[in-house]
């Protein structure tokens, strides 16, 4: 990578920092659960994106496993906030039948 | 712009010193230049429109769309930059995991959100209620 390229990756990796910050003053000041955890997991997508480019910036390119680890652990944990807050309780299905709940066609 | 065309130019100059144009050098660092700039665009216009918009669902619309599309954007960016075949593999794995759950997670705090009771805000003009909609 020409040094020209590392400062461009440099400067990309400045500009995502700067997106994550501005994203959690939305976590901070959210109105609502569902505008903090939209925060959240968009922080998480762009802290896989600063992880790859820095594996980049430093040169040691096994950093880009920690970032699918992050990804995927980012889409699991919105999932089960997400199931918590509906059911107030993790160890319920998620296609459970109610037939008092709102929107169900039947 | 002017840094596309320094970066293409020092690559042309430095395949000249071979004496054969590498023009897959070329391709990729023009590739990688576009293709991260147009990623970070994404991301922070994303990021903006989270901060700026009024409404929850408006909100989730703006990190939704850009996110996804930003996020591939930006790891083509370090695909056409990677020098070895596992790179690239991981590098694929990552974007296809983003391209999945992304989007899913989006629909799972919509429908989350649309579930408990929040309402959006409407103006003057206001989509037909589902009840109408059915009759």
């Amino acid at each position: 990578m020409s040094p020209l390229m590392g400062y461009f990756m440099l400067g990309s990796a400045f500009l995502l920092i700067i997106s994550m910050a501005l994203m959690l003053m939305r976590l901070i000041g959210g109105p609502t659960l569902y505008d903090r955890l939209l925060a959240v997991n968009s922080f998480g997508t762009k802290t896989v994106l600063f992880l790859c480019v820095f594996c980049f910036i430093i040169g040691r390119p096994d950093g880009v496993d920690i970032a699918l680890l992050y990804a995927l652990m980012n889409f699991i944990a919105t999932i089960a906030v997400l199931k918590f807050f509906n059911y107030r309780a993790l160890d319920v299905g998620l296609m459970q039948r109610d037939e008092t709940r709102r929107g169900d066609p039947s | 712009m002017s840094l596309i065309f320094a970066a293409a130019a020092e690559a042309a100059h430095a395949a000249d010193a071979a004496h054969h144009t590498d023009w897959w050098g070329v391709i990729s660092t023009i590739g990688t230049l576009i293709s991260m700039s147009a990623g970070l665009f994404f991301v922070l216009a994303g990021t903006i429109g989270v901060l700026r918009l009024p409404d929850f669902y408006t909100r989730l619309h703006a990190a939704g769309m850009t996110d996804t599309l930003g996020a591939e954007l930006i790891l083509l960016a370090l695909i056409f930059q990677a020098d070895n075949l596992q790179m690239v593999l991981k590098l694929l794995l990552v974007a296809f995991f983003l391209f999945v759950t992304s989007p899913t997670a989006t629909h799972a705090v919509a429908h989350a959100a649309y579930r408990a009771g929040l309402k959006p805000l409407l103006g003057p003009y206001r989509a037909p209620d589902i009840e109408e909609d059915a009759s």
